[in-house]
Protein backbone atom coordinates (compact mmCIF):
# COMPACT_ATOMS: atom_id res chain seq x y z
CA UNK A 1 0.00 0.00 0.00
CA UNK A 2 1.51 3.28 -1.04
CA UNK A 3 1.89 6.15 1.33
CA UNK A 4 -0.57 8.30 -0.60
CA UNK A 5 -3.17 5.59 -0.19
CA UNK A 6 -2.49 5.49 3.55
CA UNK A 7 -2.97 9.23 3.82
CA UNK A 8 -6.28 8.93 1.98
CA UNK A 9 -7.41 6.13 4.29
CA UNK A 10 -6.26 7.49 7.60
CA UNK A 11 -5.67 11.20 7.13
CA UNK A 12 -9.07 12.09 8.62
CA UNK A 13 -9.48 8.93 10.70
CA UNK A 14 -9.60 10.94 13.92
CA UNK A 15 -12.87 12.58 12.86
CA UNK A 16 -14.31 9.34 11.56
CA UNK A 17 -13.69 9.70 7.83
CA UNK A 18 -11.88 6.93 6.01
CA UNK A 19 -10.94 3.38 6.93
CA UNK A 20 -12.81 2.00 9.95
CA UNK A 21 -10.19 -0.40 11.26
CA UNK A 22 -6.91 0.86 12.57
CA UNK A 23 -3.86 -0.91 11.17
CA UNK A 24 -3.15 -4.00 13.26
CA UNK A 25 0.30 -5.21 12.33
CA UNK A 26 3.27 -4.46 10.10
CA UNK A 27 3.04 -0.82 10.93
CA UNK A 28 4.80 1.38 8.44
CA UNK A 29 6.37 4.68 9.30
CA UNK A 30 3.88 6.34 6.97
CA UNK A 31 0.91 4.91 8.88
CA UNK A 32 2.28 6.18 12.16
CA UNK A 33 2.90 9.65 10.76
CA UNK A 34 -0.55 9.83 9.19
CA UNK A 35 -2.56 8.56 12.14
CA UNK A 36 -0.77 10.61 14.76
CA UNK A 37 -1.07 13.61 12.48
CA UNK A 38 -4.78 13.02 12.06
CA UNK A 39 -5.08 12.86 15.84
CA UNK A 40 -3.60 16.34 15.97
CA UNK A 41 -6.94 17.57 14.57
CA UNK A 42 -8.44 16.99 18.00
CA UNK A 43 -5.59 18.68 19.82
CA UNK A 44 -5.91 21.73 17.61
CA UNK A 45 -9.70 21.76 17.93
CA UNK A 46 -9.62 21.59 21.74
CA UNK A 47 -6.83 24.12 21.99
CA UNK A 48 -8.22 26.71 19.58
CA UNK A 49 -11.84 26.61 20.74
CA UNK A 50 -10.91 26.64 24.44
CA UNK A 51 -8.49 29.51 23.89
CA UNK A 52 -10.87 31.68 21.91
CA UNK A 53 -13.86 31.21 24.19
CA UNK A 54 -11.71 31.18 27.32
CA UNK A 55 -10.16 34.49 26.40
CA UNK A 56 -13.40 36.42 26.96
CA UNK A 57 -14.22 34.68 30.21
CA UNK A 58 -10.62 35.22 31.37
CA UNK A 59 -10.94 38.95 30.76
CA UNK A 60 -14.09 38.96 32.86
CA UNK A 61 -12.37 36.99 35.62
CA UNK A 62 -9.29 39.21 35.59
CA UNK A 63 -11.34 42.38 35.76
CA UNK A 64 -13.62 40.81 38.36
CA UNK A 65 -10.73 39.86 40.60
CA UNK A 66 -9.40 43.41 40.44
CA UNK A 67 -12.71 44.92 41.63
CA UNK A 68 -13.09 46.26 45.13
CA UNK A 69 -16.68 45.01 45.45
CA UNK A 70 -16.72 41.76 47.42
CA UNK A 71 -19.60 40.33 45.40
CA UNK A 72 -17.58 40.53 42.20
CA UNK A 73 -14.18 39.74 43.63
CA UNK A 74 -14.86 36.65 45.72
CA UNK A 75 -16.47 34.52 42.99
CA UNK A 76 -13.65 35.36 40.57
CA UNK A 77 -11.02 34.61 43.21
CA UNK A 78 -12.60 31.30 44.10
CA UNK A 79 -13.05 30.23 40.50
CA UNK A 80 -9.41 30.95 39.79
CA UNK A 81 -8.26 29.23 42.98
CA UNK A 82 -10.26 26.08 42.37
CA UNK A 83 -9.09 25.59 38.80
CA UNK A 84 -5.49 26.60 39.40
CA UNK A 85 -5.12 24.76 42.68
CA UNK A 86 -6.19 21.32 41.56
CA UNK A 87 -4.73 19.05 38.91
CA UNK A 88 -6.28 19.27 35.46
CA UNK A 89 -6.26 15.49 35.40
CA UNK A 90 -8.61 15.31 38.39
CA UNK A 91 -10.73 18.08 36.87
CA UNK A 92 -11.23 15.98 33.75
CA UNK A 93 -12.25 12.95 35.79
CA UNK A 94 -14.56 14.96 37.99
CA UNK A 95 -16.11 16.71 35.01
CA UNK A 96 -16.71 13.44 33.21
CA UNK A 97 -18.37 11.72 36.14
CA UNK A 98 -20.34 14.85 36.96
CA UNK A 99 -21.77 14.89 33.44
CA UNK A 100 -22.33 11.14 33.61
CA UNK A 101 -24.38 11.54 36.78
CA UNK A 102 -26.32 14.46 35.34
CA UNK A 103 -26.95 12.49 32.18
CA UNK A 104 -28.70 9.74 34.07
CA UNK A 105 -31.07 12.37 35.47
CA UNK A 106 -31.64 14.63 32.49
CA UNK A 107 -31.38 13.76 28.82
CA UNK A 108 -30.18 17.27 28.10
CA UNK A 109 -26.68 16.37 29.27
CA UNK A 110 -26.29 13.59 26.74
CA UNK A 111 -23.65 15.29 24.54
CA UNK A 112 -21.70 16.49 27.58
CA UNK A 113 -20.22 13.07 28.25
CA UNK A 114 -18.61 13.04 24.80
CA UNK A 115 -15.12 14.43 24.63
CA UNK A 116 -15.88 17.11 22.06
CA UNK A 117 -18.12 19.01 24.45
CA UNK A 118 -17.41 17.78 27.97
CA UNK A 119 -13.63 17.96 27.78
CA UNK A 120 -13.93 21.27 26.02
CA UNK A 121 -15.87 22.73 28.93
CA UNK A 122 -13.25 21.57 31.43
CA UNK A 123 -10.44 22.96 29.27
CA UNK A 124 -12.38 26.20 28.85
CA UNK A 125 -12.76 26.69 32.60
CA UNK A 126 -9.15 25.72 33.18
CA UNK A 127 -7.62 28.08 30.65
CA UNK A 128 -9.99 30.87 31.71
CA UNK A 129 -8.75 30.53 35.29
CA UNK A 130 -5.07 30.51 34.35
CA UNK A 131 -5.38 33.40 31.88
CA UNK A 132 -7.64 35.27 34.29
CA UNK A 133 -4.82 35.24 36.81
CA UNK A 134 -2.40 36.47 34.14
CA UNK A 135 -4.77 39.28 33.16
CA UNK A 136 -5.28 40.19 36.80
CA UNK A 137 -1.52 40.49 37.26
CA UNK A 138 -1.30 42.66 34.15
CA UNK A 139 -4.13 44.89 35.40
CA UNK A 140 -2.19 45.43 38.60
CA UNK A 141 0.92 46.52 36.71
CA UNK A 142 -0.67 49.04 34.34
CA UNK A 143 1.38 52.24 34.78
CA UNK A 144 -0.43 54.69 37.01
CA UNK A 145 0.37 57.52 34.57
CA UNK A 146 -1.62 55.85 31.77
CA UNK A 147 -4.79 55.73 33.83
CA UNK A 148 -4.27 59.27 35.11
CA UNK A 149 -3.77 60.51 31.55
CA UNK A 150 -7.05 58.84 30.55
CA UNK A 151 -8.78 60.54 33.46
CA UNK A 152 -7.28 63.87 32.44
CA UNK A 153 -8.74 63.46 28.96
CA UNK A 154 -12.13 62.96 30.53
CA UNK A 155 -12.43 59.30 29.59
CA UNK A 156 -14.61 57.35 31.97
CA UNK A 157 -16.21 53.98 32.41
CA UNK A 158 -16.46 51.78 29.37
CA UNK A 159 -14.56 54.13 27.03
CA UNK A 160 -11.65 54.33 29.42
CA UNK A 161 -11.58 50.55 29.74
CA UNK A 162 -11.82 49.95 26.00
CA UNK A 163 -9.34 52.59 24.88
CA UNK A 164 -6.70 52.56 27.62
CA UNK A 165 -6.94 49.84 30.24
CA UNK A 166 -7.79 46.83 28.11
CA UNK A 167 -5.13 47.35 25.39
CA UNK A 168 -2.46 48.02 28.00
CA UNK A 169 -3.52 44.98 29.98
CA UNK A 170 -3.30 42.81 26.87
CA UNK A 171 0.08 44.23 25.94
CA UNK A 172 1.51 43.55 29.38
CA UNK A 173 -0.05 40.12 29.65
CA UNK A 174 0.71 38.90 26.15
CA UNK A 175 4.10 37.20 26.68
CA UNK A 176 2.72 35.23 29.62
CA UNK A 177 -0.49 34.53 27.73
CA UNK A 178 1.51 33.06 24.86
CA UNK A 179 3.05 30.55 27.22
CA UNK A 180 -0.38 29.78 28.59
CA UNK A 181 -1.60 29.06 25.06
CA UNK A 182 1.30 26.72 24.35
CA UNK A 183 0.72 24.73 27.50
CA UNK A 184 -2.97 24.61 26.90
CA UNK A 185 -2.22 22.80 23.66
CA UNK A 186 0.03 20.42 25.56
CA UNK A 187 -2.70 19.87 28.11
CA UNK A 188 -5.13 18.76 25.41
CA UNK A 189 -3.23 15.47 25.23
CA UNK A 190 -4.70 14.51 28.60
CA UNK A 191 -8.28 14.38 27.35
CA UNK A 192 -8.50 10.79 26.17
CA UNK A 193 -6.44 9.48 29.07
CA UNK A 194 -9.06 10.48 31.57
CA UNK A 195 -12.62 9.33 31.67
CA UNK A 196 -13.61 10.63 28.27
CA UNK A 197 -13.93 7.69 25.90
CA UNK A 198 -12.49 7.78 22.41
CA UNK A 199 -15.60 6.78 20.55
CA UNK A 200 -14.86 4.42 17.62
CA UNK A 201 -11.16 4.94 18.29
CA UNK A 202 -11.33 8.55 17.25
CA UNK A 203 -8.66 9.89 19.52
CA UNK A 204 -6.10 12.62 19.68
CA UNK A 205 -2.43 12.42 18.73
CA UNK A 206 -1.27 10.94 22.01
CA UNK A 207 -4.05 8.37 21.89
CA UNK A 208 -2.74 7.04 18.57
CA UNK A 209 0.89 7.37 19.66
CA UNK A 210 0.27 5.22 22.71
CA UNK A 211 -1.76 2.83 20.56
CA UNK A 212 1.30 2.27 18.39
CA UNK A 213 3.61 2.09 21.40
CA UNK A 214 1.36 -0.55 22.97
CA UNK A 215 1.17 -2.62 19.81
CA UNK A 216 4.84 -2.47 18.86
CA UNK A 217 6.41 -2.29 22.34
CA UNK A 218 8.62 0.32 20.76
CA UNK A 219 8.21 3.82 22.16
CA UNK A 220 11.12 5.20 20.16
CA UNK A 221 9.13 5.82 16.97
CA UNK A 222 5.60 7.08 17.85
CA UNK A 223 6.58 9.39 20.71
CA UNK A 224 9.28 11.26 18.80
CA UNK A 225 6.78 11.66 15.94
CA UNK A 226 4.31 13.10 18.42
CA UNK A 227 7.00 15.35 19.82
CA UNK A 228 7.82 16.57 16.32
CA UNK A 229 4.19 17.43 15.63
CA UNK A 230 3.94 19.32 18.91
CA UNK A 231 7.11 21.27 18.25
CA UNK A 232 5.62 22.29 14.88
CA UNK A 233 2.39 23.31 16.61
CA UNK A 234 4.32 25.28 19.21
CA UNK A 235 6.19 27.13 16.48
CA UNK A 236 2.88 28.01 14.77
CA UNK A 237 1.41 29.26 18.06
CA UNK A 238 4.47 31.39 18.72
CA UNK A 239 4.29 32.84 15.20
CA UNK A 240 0.60 33.72 15.51
CA UNK A 241 0.92 35.19 18.99
CA UNK A 242 4.10 37.00 17.98
CA UNK A 243 2.18 38.77 15.21
CA UNK A 244 -0.45 39.91 17.72
CA UNK A 245 2.29 40.96 20.09
CA UNK A 246 3.91 43.08 17.39
CA UNK A 247 0.57 44.77 16.76
CA UNK A 248 -0.07 45.44 20.45
CA UNK A 249 3.39 46.97 20.75
CA UNK A 250 3.36 48.94 17.52
CA UNK A 251 3.21 52.37 19.16
CA UNK A 252 6.28 51.76 21.32
CA UNK A 253 9.88 52.49 20.37
CA UNK A 254 11.76 49.38 19.33
CA UNK A 255 13.79 49.14 22.52
CA UNK A 256 10.80 49.15 24.87
CA UNK A 257 8.91 46.33 23.22
CA UNK A 258 8.23 43.31 25.30
CA UNK A 259 9.52 40.19 23.68
CA UNK A 260 7.89 36.83 23.98
CA UNK A 261 10.18 34.45 25.80
CA UNK A 262 9.31 30.82 25.81
CA UNK A 263 9.52 29.67 29.37
CA UNK A 264 9.60 26.01 30.10
CA UNK A 265 6.41 25.29 31.85
CA UNK A 266 4.81 22.41 33.20
CA UNK A 267 1.95 20.16 33.70
CA UNK A 268 -0.98 21.64 35.37
CA UNK B 1 -8.76 1.09 53.15
CA UNK B 2 -6.97 0.93 49.82
CA UNK B 3 -7.80 4.56 49.18
CA UNK B 4 -5.99 5.63 52.33
CA UNK B 5 -3.06 3.45 51.35
CA UNK B 6 -2.88 5.12 47.98
CA UNK B 7 -2.83 8.56 49.60
CA UNK B 8 0.28 7.35 51.42
CA UNK B 9 1.66 6.20 48.06
CA UNK B 10 1.21 9.71 46.69
CA UNK B 11 2.85 11.28 49.73
CA UNK B 12 5.77 8.85 49.54
CA UNK B 13 6.16 9.64 45.86
CA UNK B 14 6.34 13.36 46.67
CA UNK B 15 8.75 12.78 49.54
CA UNK B 16 11.14 10.74 47.38
CA UNK B 17 10.78 12.63 44.12
CA UNK B 18 11.30 16.15 45.45
CA UNK B 19 14.86 15.64 46.78
CA UNK B 20 15.89 13.35 43.93
CA UNK B 21 14.60 15.79 41.32
CA UNK B 22 16.39 18.58 43.13
CA UNK B 23 19.62 16.57 43.02
CA UNK B 24 19.10 15.89 39.29
CA UNK B 25 18.41 19.55 38.75
CA UNK B 26 21.48 20.59 40.70
CA UNK B 27 23.66 18.22 38.71
CA UNK B 28 22.12 19.46 35.45
CA UNK B 29 22.58 23.11 36.32
CA UNK B 30 26.15 22.52 37.45
CA UNK B 31 26.87 20.62 34.25
CA UNK B 32 25.41 23.44 32.17
CA UNK B 33 27.90 25.80 33.80
CA UNK B 34 30.88 23.49 33.43
CA UNK B 35 34.02 24.57 31.61
CA UNK B 36 34.45 21.21 29.95
CA UNK B 37 32.44 21.62 26.76
CA UNK B 38 30.82 18.16 26.30
CA UNK B 39 29.63 18.22 29.90
CA UNK B 40 28.18 21.67 29.33
CA UNK B 41 26.38 20.50 26.20
CA UNK B 42 24.99 17.56 28.13
CA UNK B 43 23.63 19.85 30.83
CA UNK B 44 22.14 22.28 28.32
CA UNK B 45 20.59 19.50 26.28
CA UNK B 46 19.04 18.02 29.42
CA UNK B 47 17.47 21.37 30.25
CA UNK B 48 16.34 22.02 26.69
CA UNK B 49 14.86 18.61 25.93
CA UNK B 50 11.73 18.99 28.01
CA UNK B 51 10.66 22.20 26.31
CA UNK B 52 8.18 22.07 23.49
CA UNK B 53 6.93 18.57 24.15
CA UNK B 54 3.91 17.65 26.27
CA UNK B 55 5.17 16.31 29.56
CA UNK B 56 2.71 13.49 29.65
CA UNK B 57 4.29 12.10 26.48
CA UNK B 58 7.54 12.05 28.40
CA UNK B 59 5.91 10.14 31.20
CA UNK B 60 4.60 7.51 28.85
CA UNK B 61 7.87 7.39 26.92
CA UNK B 62 10.33 7.16 29.79
CA UNK B 63 8.64 4.31 31.57
CA UNK B 64 8.77 1.99 28.57
CA UNK B 65 12.20 3.22 27.53
CA UNK B 66 13.67 2.74 30.99
CA UNK B 67 12.06 -0.64 31.38
CA UNK B 68 13.41 -1.86 28.07
CA UNK B 69 16.82 -0.32 28.68
CA UNK B 70 17.19 -2.14 31.98
CA UNK B 71 16.04 -5.43 30.49
CA UNK B 72 18.38 -4.97 27.54
CA UNK B 73 21.39 -4.43 29.81
CA UNK B 74 20.50 -7.41 32.00
CA UNK B 75 20.01 -9.47 28.89
CA UNK B 76 23.49 -8.60 27.66
CA UNK B 77 25.00 -9.41 31.02
CA UNK B 78 23.09 -12.56 31.96
CA UNK B 79 22.48 -14.37 28.68
CA UNK B 80 25.66 -14.24 26.61
CA UNK B 81 24.70 -17.28 24.57
CA UNK B 82 21.47 -15.81 23.16
CA UNK B 83 21.56 -15.77 19.38
CA UNK B 84 18.12 -14.41 18.45
CA UNK B 85 17.69 -10.70 17.80
CA UNK B 86 16.03 -8.77 20.62
CA UNK B 87 13.73 -6.78 18.39
CA UNK B 88 11.72 -9.28 16.40
CA UNK B 89 9.50 -7.10 14.33
CA UNK B 90 6.99 -5.78 16.78
CA UNK B 91 8.17 -7.79 19.75
CA UNK B 92 10.75 -7.06 22.37
CA UNK B 93 12.20 -10.39 23.43
CA UNK B 94 14.76 -11.00 26.13
CA UNK B 95 15.69 -14.24 27.85
CA UNK B 96 13.76 -15.34 30.95
CA UNK B 97 16.57 -14.58 33.38
CA UNK B 98 16.73 -11.00 32.18
CA UNK B 99 13.08 -10.22 32.79
CA UNK B 100 12.70 -7.37 35.21
CA UNK B 101 11.29 -8.15 37.68
CA UNK B 102 11.63 -11.91 37.37
CA UNK B 103 8.53 -13.66 36.15
CA UNK B 104 8.23 -15.73 39.32
CA UNK B 105 8.73 -12.80 41.70
CA UNK B 106 5.93 -12.12 44.19
CA UNK B 107 3.34 -9.48 43.52
CA UNK B 108 4.79 -6.82 45.80
CA UNK B 109 8.07 -6.87 43.87
CA UNK B 110 6.18 -6.05 40.68
CA UNK B 111 4.36 -3.21 42.38
CA UNK B 112 7.49 -1.79 43.96
CA UNK B 113 9.35 -2.01 40.68
CA UNK B 114 6.58 -0.13 38.89
CA UNK B 115 6.57 2.47 41.62
CA UNK B 116 10.36 2.86 41.44
CA UNK B 117 10.17 3.35 37.68
CA UNK B 118 7.50 6.00 38.20
CA UNK B 119 9.63 7.80 40.78
CA UNK B 120 12.62 7.74 38.44
CA UNK B 121 10.54 9.11 35.58
CA UNK B 122 9.14 11.90 37.72
CA UNK B 123 12.63 12.71 38.94
CA UNK B 124 14.08 12.90 35.44
CA UNK B 125 11.33 15.15 34.11
CA UNK B 126 11.15 17.41 37.15
CA UNK B 127 14.93 17.37 37.44
CA UNK B 128 15.06 19.07 34.06
CA UNK B 129 12.65 21.78 35.24
CA UNK B 130 14.60 22.20 38.47
CA UNK B 131 17.85 22.40 36.51
CA UNK B 132 16.41 25.25 34.51
CA UNK B 133 15.35 27.11 37.66
CA UNK B 134 18.69 26.59 39.38
CA UNK B 135 20.63 27.56 36.27
CA UNK B 136 18.76 30.86 36.18
CA UNK B 137 19.26 31.33 39.93
CA UNK B 138 23.01 30.81 39.59
CA UNK B 139 23.15 33.52 36.99
CA UNK B 140 21.07 35.84 39.18
CA UNK B 141 23.62 35.92 41.99
CA UNK B 142 25.24 39.38 41.73
CA UNK B 143 28.45 39.15 39.79
CA UNK B 144 30.22 41.41 42.29
CA UNK B 145 29.92 38.65 44.87
CA UNK B 146 31.84 36.26 42.65
CA UNK B 147 34.43 38.87 41.78
CA UNK B 148 34.96 39.60 45.45
CA UNK B 149 35.48 35.90 46.06
CA UNK B 150 38.04 35.81 43.25
CA UNK B 151 39.75 38.88 44.70
CA UNK B 152 40.14 37.02 47.98
CA UNK B 153 42.06 34.38 46.09
CA UNK B 154 39.41 31.65 46.09
CA UNK B 155 39.65 29.06 43.36
CA UNK B 156 36.74 28.50 41.00
CA UNK B 157 35.65 25.48 42.98
CA UNK B 158 35.76 27.34 46.27
CA UNK B 159 33.84 30.27 44.83
CA UNK B 160 31.22 27.91 43.53
CA UNK B 161 30.64 26.01 46.76
CA UNK B 162 31.17 28.77 49.31
CA UNK B 163 29.71 31.82 47.59
CA UNK B 164 27.52 30.92 44.66
CA UNK B 165 25.62 27.91 45.98
CA UNK B 166 24.64 29.36 49.39
CA UNK B 167 23.40 32.56 47.77
CA UNK B 168 21.49 31.12 44.85
CA UNK B 169 18.70 29.51 46.91
CA UNK B 170 16.88 32.73 47.56
CA UNK B 171 16.73 33.39 43.81
CA UNK B 172 15.72 29.84 43.12
CA UNK B 173 12.98 29.62 45.72
CA UNK B 174 10.12 31.26 43.78
CA UNK B 175 10.79 28.95 40.84
CA UNK B 176 11.22 25.92 43.04
CA UNK B 177 8.05 26.57 44.99
CA UNK B 178 6.20 26.89 41.71
CA UNK B 179 7.73 23.57 40.73
CA UNK B 180 6.59 21.99 43.98
CA UNK B 181 3.02 23.07 43.26
CA UNK B 182 3.26 21.57 39.81
CA UNK B 183 4.72 18.38 41.24
CA UNK B 184 1.76 18.07 43.58
CA UNK B 185 -0.59 18.56 40.69
CA UNK B 186 1.31 16.04 38.57
CA UNK B 187 0.87 13.16 41.02
CA UNK B 188 -2.42 11.94 39.50
CA UNK B 189 -0.38 11.06 36.41
CA UNK B 190 0.88 8.10 38.43
CA UNK B 191 -2.33 6.50 37.31
CA UNK B 192 -1.11 6.57 33.72
CA UNK B 193 2.08 4.84 34.74
CA UNK B 194 0.12 1.88 36.00
CA UNK B 195 0.57 2.49 39.71
CA UNK B 196 -2.55 1.85 41.76
CA UNK B 197 -2.86 5.37 43.10
CA UNK B 198 -5.76 7.44 44.36
CA UNK B 199 -7.24 7.95 40.91
CA UNK B 200 -7.32 4.19 40.38
CA UNK B 201 -8.98 3.52 43.72
CA UNK B 202 -11.41 6.38 43.36
CA UNK B 203 -12.58 4.80 40.11
CA UNK B 204 -12.69 1.31 41.57
CA UNK B 205 -14.42 2.12 44.83
CA UNK B 206 -16.73 4.73 43.38
CA UNK B 207 -18.22 2.48 40.70
CA UNK B 208 -21.63 0.96 41.19
CA UNK B 209 -21.72 -1.89 43.65
CA UNK B 210 -24.45 -4.46 43.70
CA UNK B 211 -25.49 -6.19 46.94
CA UNK B 212 -24.31 -9.51 45.54
CA UNK B 213 -20.63 -8.67 45.81
CA UNK B 214 -20.38 -6.32 48.72
CA UNK B 215 -21.89 -5.50 52.07
CA UNK B 216 -22.22 -1.83 51.16
CA UNK B 217 -24.11 -1.53 47.90
CA UNK B 218 -24.32 1.91 46.37
CA UNK B 219 -24.83 3.60 43.03
CA UNK B 220 -22.27 5.41 40.95
CA UNK B 221 -20.39 7.50 43.48
CA UNK B 222 -17.35 8.22 41.37
CA UNK B 223 -18.34 11.86 41.06
CA UNK B 224 -18.18 12.27 44.84
CA UNK B 225 -14.89 10.44 45.12
CA UNK B 226 -13.34 12.76 42.56
CA UNK B 227 -14.85 15.76 44.27
CA UNK B 228 -13.06 14.55 47.40
CA UNK B 229 -9.80 14.28 45.49
CA UNK B 230 -10.30 17.77 44.11
CA UNK B 231 -10.73 19.15 47.62
CA UNK B 232 -7.76 17.12 48.86
CA UNK B 233 -5.52 18.69 46.23
CA UNK B 234 -6.90 22.17 46.84
CA UNK B 235 -6.12 21.95 50.54
CA UNK B 236 -2.71 20.49 49.83
CA UNK B 237 -1.70 23.30 47.46
CA UNK B 238 -3.13 25.93 49.80
CA UNK B 239 -1.10 24.69 52.75
CA UNK B 240 2.07 24.43 50.66
CA UNK B 241 1.56 27.97 49.47
CA UNK B 242 1.40 29.27 53.03
CA UNK B 243 4.45 27.30 54.15
CA UNK B 244 6.52 28.40 51.16
CA UNK B 245 5.60 32.03 51.75
CA UNK B 246 6.92 31.70 55.29
CA UNK B 247 10.11 30.10 54.04
CA UNK B 248 10.63 32.85 51.48
CA UNK B 249 10.26 35.43 54.24
CA UNK B 250 12.85 33.63 56.31
CA UNK B 251 15.31 33.33 53.44
CA UNK B 252 15.09 36.89 52.13
CA UNK B 253 16.13 38.28 55.50
CA UNK B 254 19.56 39.83 55.15
CA UNK B 255 19.85 39.33 51.39
CA UNK B 256 20.84 42.07 49.00
CA UNK B 257 17.49 42.01 47.20
CA UNK B 258 14.38 44.19 47.27
CA UNK B 259 12.67 41.56 49.41
CA UNK B 260 15.49 41.63 51.92
CA UNK B 261 15.51 45.41 51.91
CA UNK B 262 11.79 45.49 52.62
CA UNK B 263 12.30 43.10 55.55
CA UNK B 264 15.08 45.31 56.88
CA UNK B 265 12.90 48.41 56.65
CA UNK B 266 10.01 46.68 58.33
CA UNK B 267 12.14 45.49 61.23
Amino acid sequence: MSCLQTIQDYGLRAVGIGERLLPRDNFTLCEQFTLIGSGMIWNIYFGVVALVTGFFFATLLGVGKAQSSLWLRKPAEWFIFVFRGSPLFIQFFFGYFLFLTLKSQYDFFDPFTAAWLGALIVLFCNTAAYSGEIFYGALQSIPKGDVEAADAYGLTGWTRFKRVIWPTMLRLAWPAYTNEAIFLFHATTLVFFTGFPAWQQRGDALYYASYFADKTFNPFIPYPILAGYFILLTICVIAAFGAVNARLNRHLPQANRRKIRLRPNLIR
Amino acid sequence: MALYGSVVVVLVLLAITAPVALAFGFAGASAARAQFAPLRWLGKAYIAIVRGVPDIAFFLFFVIALDQGIEYLRHKALCPGWDMPIRQGNDFVVCQAAKMPLGNAPQWVHETYGFALAVLTFSIVFGAFAANVLFGAMRAVPHAQLETAAAYGMTRRQTYWRVLVPQMWVYALPGLSNLWMVLIKATPLLFLLGVEDIVYWARELGGSKTPRFTDYPHGDWRMWYFLGLLVFYLIFTRVSEKVLDRLMDRLTTGQATTGGEARRRAA
